[in-house]
């Protein structure tokens, strides 16, 4: 008996060793400054650790009043309310047009994803320039049909329309080929199989199309919602002269973060709104798991 | 009858199609044009030049700011697949008391935001003067607990019989992840490796706080506090940013297929 006793702890032992270095990895640059980001909301910055001052629960009530904080949370709001549907709606669409063509759909497939590997900070610029209210292309060519010059990232009312199509526009790519994997994964069959019911194109998408791809509108879904909620890259650098945009119109929770921490060094409070964003996070992704992920039965 | 709904959606994907090119085009004409046919806004350049090039080139710190990412994102990469892989494979195939917690440890990680984790990682790279260097830059990325989570999935399908061989023949259990497992994950080990270097080479929320001087800037970091500076010279700004998206493309130009793979493989089954 002896010698299995000691293999199954030298394979443990083993397992601690290579577990070793990535555990204290977890431990301190992951879950360790977690729990400082709670700590540090209870203070009064101060870069001399012994002059932080305990302020208890005082920078969560003054994210009651914080009206900057409003306007962020509702921009952030609307990002995802707007672009998470629009991302996943325009990338079902042209997965299913890719699907129905023969020729060439490896070609758009990769001219689609395109943009979602550039990285965003070069995608911003170039669309601050396209879309620069005098001089830019898309006034041009809106001239050429009529229209009048619009100020899209300088106006309030249109920025974060404008801000959160560019996202789209960067996102889609990836939309495609997951849900395009998506639909090459359902069987053949089952539309064989309606079809001789009698069911046409609609009735097969409503009822296995879009049920079959649940687990992949999903997960779209939940990475979709993280990733607007965590704006930052694309709406620092589309406005980068007035960063929040024209009257804060396309300020973010993470932009109005990195203002608070490294422009005023108002870690605590941002420290405090840091934590409002896990928690946002962390309530919206499991209320999505928990209403997407009904299971399809057949 | 059945033709016209698919040149229908030939018209359609050709139209998206150029929605998705035209800015990568507009960028690259631009960077070709002197400054002053900047805004007259005729499509080709009457005089092309690589002016704007030689210009952002050596008037800027800009090669630098290519090695630094490359560098940064190399490392990270290399780092983030061996210890990935490492832990990946130990909570898959190995036996120990605290596998589950240990694996649930590292999973309730990803639950936490980036955002919130700057300000202790900056506060903590002040204290041990991390603030504006390669290390501070490189290490919150050295190891990712999606990459985790992901090579666990992919070790689990190797079958044990393999790794028990590998003891036979007299490998150390180093040996036989490092001989036998590690080798045969290597689909999953591309799309990791490839999202990681992309992630990194596109980072700039983490780089824009911890970096201080120009000489240490990363690409993006790089490229988008030399355009606020640059202003209107939209001319130099394309320029700057086509240098810094052409290597993606041609990146992505070659390994197109294992790119697009990798995102069915980590999206679909992670």
């Amino acid at each position: 008996m002896k010698p299995r006793f000691s293999l199954a702890t030298r394979e443990a032992l083993w397992a601690f060793a290579f577990l070793a270095i990535p555990l204290l990895f977890f431990l301190f640059i992951r879950i360790y400054p977690a729990f400082q980001a709670l700590w540090l909301s209870l203070f009064e910055w101060n870069a001399d650790p012994a002059k932080r001052q305990y302020v208890g629960l005082e920078h969560y009530s003054r994210m009651l009043a914080d009206p900057t904080l409003g306007r962020a949370l509702r921009n952030t709001a609307l990002y995802t309310f707007i672009g998470v549907p629009l991302q996943i709606a325009l990338g079902l669409a042209i997965a299913l047009l890719l699907q129905s063509v023969t020729r060439l759909r490896d070609l758009f497939r990769a001219i689609y994803f395109t943009p979602y590997i550039t990285p965003a900070v070069a995608v911003a610029w170039v669309f601050s320039w396209m879309l620069s209210p005098n001089f830019g292309i898309v006034n041009e060519i809106l001239g050429l049909f009529g229209i009048p010059a619009q100020k899209f990232l300088s106006s309030p009312s249109q920025a974060l329309l404008t801000v959160t199509a560019i996202v789209v526009w960067q996102n889609l790519g990836f939309q495609i080929v997951l849900f395009l994997a998506g639909l090459e994964s359902i069987p053949r069959t089952y539309y064989e199989a309606a079809r001789i019911d009698g069911a046409d194109g609609w009735a097969m998408f409503r009822y296995i199309t879009l049920p079959l791809l649940n687990p992949v509108t999903v997960f779209s879904a939940v990475i979709g919602t993280i990733g607007f909620l965590q704006l930052f890259t694309q709406v620092v650098n589309l406005n980068f002269t007035d960063q929040g945009g024209p009257v804060n119109s396309t300020l973010t929770i993470a932009l109005y973060i990195y203002q608070l921490a490294f422009k005023s060094f108002n870690l605590g409070y941002a420290a405090a709104v840091t934590v409002l964003l896990f928690g946002i996070i962390l309530v919206i992704t499991l209320v999505q798991l928990r209403i997407l992920s009904r299971r399809v039965e057949y | 009858m059945k033709r016209l709904p698919v040149i229908l959606a030939y018209i359609v994907l050709v139209l998206g199609g150029i929605l998705m090119i035209f800015p990568f085009v507009w960028m690259i004409l631009t960077s070709l044009k002197p400054f002053a046919e900047l805004f007259n806004l005729e499509v080709l350049p009457r005089e092309p030049t690589l002016e704007n090039y030689r210009q952002v080139l050596t008037q800027t710190d800009f090669p630098r700011w290519f090695l630094n990412s490359l560098g940064i994102a190399g490392i990270t990469t290399i780092s983030v697949l061996f210890f990935d892989s490492l832990v990946g494979y130990t909570l898959a195939k190995l036996r120990f008391p605290g596998r589950e917690i240990v694996f649930v440890l590292i999973l309730a990680t990803l639950m936490v935001p980036t955002e919130m984790l700057v300000i202790p990682w900056y506060v903590m790279s002040v204290g041990y003067g991390w603030v504006n260097s390669y290390w501070g830059i490189l290490f919150p990325g050295l190891i990712s607990a999606f990459g985790v989570f992901l090579m666990r999935q992919f070790f689990q399908s190797l079958p044990t019989e393999l790794m028990d061989a590998g003891r036979i023949d007299g490998l150390s259990e180093f040996g036989v992840f490092w001989r036998v497992a590690f080798p045969l994950v290597r689909p999953a080990l591309a799309a990791l490796g490839i999202f990681t270097f992309l992630g990194n080479w596109n980072a700039f929320l983490w780089p824009l706080v911890i970096i201080q001087s120009p000489e240490m800037r990363t690409l993006p970091v790089g490229v988008a506090l030399f355009s606020g500076e640059a202003a209107t010279a939209w001319h130099l700004i394309m320029t700057a940013s086509s240098l810094s998206v052409l290597p993606v493309l041609l990146v992505f130009l070659f390994f197109q297929k294992q790119i697009i793979e990798g995102v069915v493989l980590t999206g679909v089954k992670g």
